[in-house]
């Protein structure tokens, strides 16, 4: 399928799907989005910021927006194998991209809090929703305005100021529909006033074999004093493909942990913007990612220190076995008028097989005289000294790798702070990689 | 035990070992001394299988077969045991998931049963308690943020916990306080009976006052250029190896 004949499906789909949404007050966004989609071409690798992605293969298929599939097929008996096991959560779920209030279980919420969908907000809150959708400063590409042009739902979560969330919000994003080809199309939002706190687990996982083709966009404000943890689980299918935009603006002494730990999907694609606009502030991006077969799992992150006194750290870390590629650009721009910045990112690949293959770039870019910063990029094999020293307590070659990779991942995973969802994870790192769990 | 015969060992194309020879019986300590760089890690590193070592000639006899051929992981399960003279980090497991996964495979490798959670608590609290040691290292990362004498005292842990053969302890004295030395000889001593053996490789003779020796051999560039018993010892604390060096032939 060539390049314009897949917008011409998108184009030709939306006609289709306008009739849904034309009544909401988004829908002016919508065909705003529509018509520069229509102007915009797919990013290929002679871009710059897509050197090392090729993206061709998502442009192959005829991906149905999901509020448009059949119904009988998008659905789901049970979603307990998905929940993280004996924590308490806020729970949100969405089934190819909709709002299942069937499976959520949100729970009761104190006074002024809004976790919800999108979808219920658009109908239900729309005039103080139109206040925060689309106000972040992004440069479009096809599929962001591909995910505005067919914004249908998403999650919603607003804390008040001073308000702090009980307990972790957990958002489930099943892809289910094994039949036709769900084009599943989040569009978050997340607004942390001022002194509030909240944690959020926000997973996106699949059923076996879906070819689902997920494109979320997500805004995240986190304001003056607001604490905010935010771990992002992506786990679907090996067919599928996922792209995920990510705009963050943090706000004067707040602090905003960010986490993406990546396992599924052939094609991943992930940009985390964040623009440090005030003083003070901390952020740390924490990344895993792991690959095997032929998946590509792609991170660019991108940290605009626009203010003086703030930090930023960044650790990521890939495992990638047999044919799979990593991807790592990270890039630190440190404004001229933000001194007394400090800006820390290493990036370690360990590369289980000689096939496998990881790009890194790091990118500092720095206008101010008075800062510390560093970047480190690594790439090699498990420790042998290590390797050496377990198995010299007779523990088998293959047990004592998969001990150094616990190993490897343990200062990404152990700064992950609810016990049972590191568990989950823990367990996830494992059975992905198909070895015995450590 | 073990019988080491003419024994040459290469480190990245350098000969590190020249031809050692040395026979170790059940109920024996043997202590290991020499220079600084004279062979003793390497030694003690070949011996438990480290595959940076290339052996070029020679053998080692481990009970009736020959173990040059063999991964390291193999050698452990047949009842070797190396004390490391830096032990290593591995965050993210935990002590006591790793000594029980260890413990299991060589259970497993002599026919027996896994050993259950409540036996191996037992086993560990025992262990333990004959080392000082606190509880709380066991539910801790393998070695991660120990301190120096917490490492080695963890070695010893998983000697005792382990129950090889042959122990091989390279210099797991150094670094200990005179108090923890004792604690750690104690253990060592509690390991040792009629049926196992000790390689004791040490620059120190205060170790030798806790653990005895039935011999002492002296490295010296790659080969044991004397042997005798813990006079030896004794004789090095007060005269240094300058007086054995000077013995040697002049390589040509
Ligand atoms: N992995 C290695 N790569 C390169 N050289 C090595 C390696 N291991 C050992 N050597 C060299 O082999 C020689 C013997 O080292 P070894 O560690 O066995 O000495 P040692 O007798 O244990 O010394 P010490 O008393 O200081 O512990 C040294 O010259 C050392 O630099
Ligand atoms: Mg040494």
């Amino acid at each position: 399928m060539s390049n314009s004949n897949i917008k011409k499906w998108y184009s030709d789909n939306f006609r289709q799907f306008e009739k849904l949404v034309e009544s909401d007050s988004f829908n002016s966004l919508r065909k705003e989005a529509l018509s520069k989609f229509e102007l915009t071409e797919f990013p290929t690798k002679k871009d710059e910021e897509w050197k090392y992605t090729s993206i061709s293969p998502i442009l192959k298929h005829e991906f149905v927006p999901s509020p448009l599939s059949k119904k009988e097929t998008s659905t789901i008996s049970s979603i307990e194998s998905f929940k993280i096991p004996n924590l308490d959560v806020h729970l949100l779920v969405f089934i190819n991209g909709i709002y299942s209030k069937e499976f959520s279980n949100i729970g009761n919420l104190e006074e002024g809090i809004i976790i919800d969908s999108l979808f219920n907000q658009l109908k239900s809150n729309s005039d103080f929703i139109n206040q925060y959708l689309s106000k972040k400063e992004t440069i479009e590409n096809s599929f962001s305005l591909l995910n505005t042009t067919f914004a249908y739902d998403g999650y919603v979560i607003y804390i008040p100021k001073n308000k702090i969330v009980n307990k972790p919000i957990h958002v489930l994003n099943i892809a289910a529909d094994e039949l036709s080809k769900p084009l599943i199309q989040p569009r978050n939002l997340i607004i942390a006033e001022q002194n509030s706190q909240a944690e959020i687990i926000s997973e996106y996982v699949g059923k076996d074999k879906v070819e689902n083709f997920t494109n979320i966009y997500t805004e995240i404000s986190v304001d003056e004093n607001a604490n905010v943890r935010f771990y992002k689980v992506q786990n679907e299918s090996d067919a599928a493909f996922h792209i995920d935009k990510t705009e963050i603006v943090q706000k004067d002494s707040s602090v905003f942990n960010h986490f993406s730990l990546s396992f599924g999907s052939k094609i991943a694609r992930n940009d985390f913007n964040t623009k440090l606009d005030g003083e003070n502030i901390e952020l740390h991006l924490y990344g895993l990612y792991l690959g095997n077969d032929d998946q590509h799992i792609d991170h660019h992150t991108f940290i605009d220190h626009a203010k003086p006194n703030c930090e930023s750290n960044e650790l990521y870390k890939g495992i990638l076995d047999d044919k799979a590629k990593g991807v790592f650009s990270g890039k630190i721009l440190v404004n001229k008028i933000a001194q007394k910045t400090n800006a820390f990112q290493s990036n370690k690949s360990v590369l289980l097989s000689d096939e496998a293959s990881i790009d890194a770039k790091p990118q500092l870019e720095i206008y101010a005289d008075d800062v510390k910063c560093s970047h480190g990029a690594t790439v090699g094999k498990l420790d042998e000294q290590a390797y050496f020293y377990i198995r010299s307590r007779g523990v088998p070659a293959e047990a004592a790798r998969s001990m150094l990779i616990r190993a490897f991942v343990d200062d990404v995973i152990s700064e992950i702070n609810i016990e049972e969802f590191r568990e989950k994870i823990n367990h996830t790192i494992f059975e992905h990689l198909h070895r015995e769990e450590f | 035990m073990i019988k080491i015969k003419n024994l040459h060992a290469n480190v990245e194309g350098n000969e590190i070992l020249k031809g050692i020879d040395l026979e170790v019986n059940a109920g024996e300590i043997h202590a290991i001394m020499g220079p600084n760089g004279s062979g003793k890690s390497t030694l003690a590193n070949v011996l438990a299988g480290h595959e940076s070592y290339e052996v070029t000639d020679g053998e080692i006899i481990f009970g009736d077969q020959n173990i040059i051929e063999m991964d390291p992981d193999e050698r452990a399960r047949e009842g070797l045991f190396l004390a490391f003279q830096y032990p290593i980090e591995i965050p993210g497991v935990s002590n006591s998931v790793f000594l029980k996964t260890a413990l299991n495979e060589i259970r497993k490798h002599q026919g027996k049963e896994e050993i259950s959670a409540k036996e191996f608590l037992e086993l560990i609290k025992e262990k333990t308690e004959i080392l000082g040691m606190d509880n709380s290292l066991i539910s801790r990362s393998v070695n991660q943020g120990f301190s120096g004498g917490e490492k080695k005292r963890n070695e010893i842990l998983q000697l005792l916990t382990l129950n090889p053969k042959l122990a091989v302890l390279d210099e797991t004295d150094s670094g200990l306080d005179i108090d923890a030395l004792k604690i750690v000889a104690h253990g060592v001593n509690k390991f040792k009976n009629e049926n196992n053996a000790v390689i004791l490789v040490t620059h120190y003779q205060r170790l030798l006052d806790y653990i005895v020796p039935d011999f002492v051999h002296v490295l010296y560039k790659g080969k044991i250029v004397k042997s005798g018993d813990k006079n030896l010892a004794l004789e090095l604390e007060e005269r240094g190896y300058d007086w054995i060096i000077k013995e040697q032939p002049v390589s040509v």
